[in-house]
């Protein structure tokens, strides 16, 4: 336990010293909310990664490939294929030059000052307001359970204490903060992720090995009542993808693979980072460490999550399911906590504070600049330049997500909750942000109009499809407290339609809705200049 | 294959690993290439 303190404290000592830093030189809103355009290339691919991998996909994911297997490195795949090549090499020099044309701060400003439009600012920024504490809630939870397995602190003082660390540091050192904080938090993960998959590979014998051990473990584990109730849901195995067109193979296609996967190109606290380098060389550079630092992270975790069954197996008996007492999102912390020596146990701790730390702060940074500037901004353009007016949102949105994180202990903690709220976010930045968001890089000629209406029908679909029609409906409740069912489509005939998550539907629309306005608006055009 | 159970998770485990490859060739052979600002010219090698 003493090496556990020291090692928290000698962490914590470091991420003041980078908060005040940030704090000295943040002198104007530029260097608070894009750190003064000035990022370092490896800094900022970096603390990209370190922003995009949270708790989230260590803990969360890694205990959704403990259960559902391997057919999860397909969105390691994607998020290192879209998430990082595509993200920078085609989106991101697009953003660096848009956000220096237009003088943008936020993702929200960048949008609605391409189009010239202050709905799509309001509309982006009410978005990220309103349902980005979801997903904040989902890390925060991911940190707290740590902290809960690990110090044995309860939940609700463990959540107080880790948010209310994260927010002193975002809201004094603003982007500064944020983005030295993430680098220093990324290349800790790195390490402890290397470390991880070389100890799991060990353990059983090397990769070839391990991966046979796995394999093999599905024929005596198949009937095990840990295991029998995913049989039933399509699942073939760790090292098999599951059965086609089966509930576990919809999820994983349209909602991890559809949703996180294409989710990461609209994320506004990933977007903005592409603002913070001075160029769009320093663009090209930040590929590589950005490609191997996400490969290694989200990789890692999926391999890792799978393997730690026939890990366990060998010593218990039972598979990482059953052994971390049927929750999905405590298999890595009781496999971290009982399976790894020590030292490795407080750096490893240290690594999970430094996941959760690095995305909480974006979000925070994220969420009060959508508030303060996007929606404060253009409400009261004089206060459009002031930090304070950041700060202030910053502080509401925290207050809120707590709250949101609070109640969640009190969520099904076998439903994967934390993977649950990420999904959605992801989700809805897809339906909302990504059609506007491709028409404002690459097409000159998209009118306002049809932007706006794309903004405003994906908004309508996803929280229709996300809040009353899919499965995700059931944990929101929103639907019950309405209609009395946990989701519309429930027992009828379209209730496998209800598997699918938003995306599909929710992406279709408003790029159907933006190419009939759009051709409207030419019509009308033209028979106006006749 | 690579003991693995289905070709498909085989794939993805590869696919994985070439995808990282891909941005660090990338990333080496783009190195001096992009806009700095104040010069209108794109840099190249």
């Amino acid at each position: 336990m003493t090496e556990i303190i020291i090692a928290c404290i000698v962490y914590l000592i470091a991420l003041i010293i980078l908060g005040v830093r940030g704090y000295k030189t943040t002198k104007n809103s530029s260097d608070y909310l894009l750190g003064g355009r000035k990022t370092n290339q490896f800094v900022m691919a970096i603390s990209y990664g370190a922003t995009f991998i949270s708790t989230s996909a260590l803990i969360g994911f890694g205990g959704l490939a403990a259960t559902t297997g391997m057919g999860l490195l397909w969105l390691a795949f994607m998020n290192v294929m879209i998430g990082v090549f595509i993200a920078f090499v085609f989106f991101g020099k697009r953003v660096h030059k848009l956000g220096l044309q237009y003088d943008a701060y936020t993702f929200p400003e960048l949008m609605g000052k391409r189009f010239d439009s202050k709905m799509i600012q309001i509309t982006a920024g009410a978005m990220i307001f309103l349902f980005m504490p979801i997903y904040a809630a989902a890390v925060i939870k991911g940190g707290v359970n740590f902290i809960e397995v690990y110090f044995g602190v309860p939940y609700h003082i463990s959540l107080i204490a880790f948010v209310a660390f994260v927010a002193v540091y975002v809201m004094f050192g603003g982007l500064k903060a944020v983005i030295s904080t993430d680098f220093l938090q990324g290349l800790i993960l790195f390490v402890a992720m290397i470390a991880l998959v070389a100890f799991v590979y060990k353990s059983l014998g090397g990769i070839l090995p391990a991966h046979k051990a796995l394999t093999d473990l599905f024929t005596i584990t198949k009937d095990d009542p840990a295991v029998a109730p995913f049989v039933a849901r399509g699942f073939q195995g760790w090292t098999s993808m599951p059965a086609a067109g089966s509930p576990i193979w919809w999820s994983l296609l349209s909602s991890l693979i559809g949703g996180v996967g294409f989710g990461v190109l609209a994320q506004p606290q990933l977007v903005v980072r592409f603002m913070t380098v001075k160029s769009t060389k320093d663009l090209n550079r930040a590929v590589m460490s950005g490609g191997i630092f996400i490969l290694v992270m989200v990789g890692g975790a999926y391999v890792v999550g799978s393997l730690i069954n026939a890990v366990i197996f060998q010593k218990e008996g039972v598979v990482a399911l059953t052994a971390a007492g049927g929750i999905s999102d405590a298999i890595m912390p009781y496999f971290i906590t009982n399976y790894l020596p020590k030292w490795y146990g407080a750096f490893f701790l240290i690594a999970m504070l430094a996941a959760a730390m690095s995305t909480l702060s974006a979000q925070f940074h994220t969420m009060g600049s959508a508030l303060g500037r996007d929606l404060g901004g253009v409400i009261a353009p004089k206060y459009k330049n002031s930090v304070s007016i950041n700060r202030y949102g910053m502080v509401f949105v925290i207050i809120l997500s707590t709250c949101l994180a609070w109640m969640a202990k009190y969520l099904e903690m076998g439903e994967a909750v934390i993977a649950k709220g990420t999904i959605i976010f992801f989700e809805m930045t897809i339906c909302v942000f990504l059609p506007v968001y491709i028409g404002a890089l690459f097409m000159k000629n998209m009118p306002k109009i049809a932007a706006e209406a794309g903004v405003i029908s994906g908004a309508v679909t996803w929280f229709f499809w996300t809040f009353f029609l899919s499965r995700h409906a059931t944990s929101l409740a929103l639907c019950r407290i309405v209609t009395g069912k946990n989701y519309l489509l429930e027992n009828t005939g379209f209730d496998k339609l209800a598997m699918m998550g938003s995306t599909v539907i929710g992406l279709l629309v408003p790029v159907i809705v933006i190419a009939i306005v759009w051709a409207l608006k030419s019509a009308s055009d033209k028979k106006a200049a006749a | 294959m690579l003991g693995f159970a289905d070709v498909w998770i085989a794939l993805a485990y590869i696919s994985c690993i070439v995808s990282a490859l891909l941005c660090a060739v990338y990333g080496i052979l783009n190195w001096n290439n992009g806009n700095v600002p104040g010069e209108d010219d794109e840099v190249r090698k």
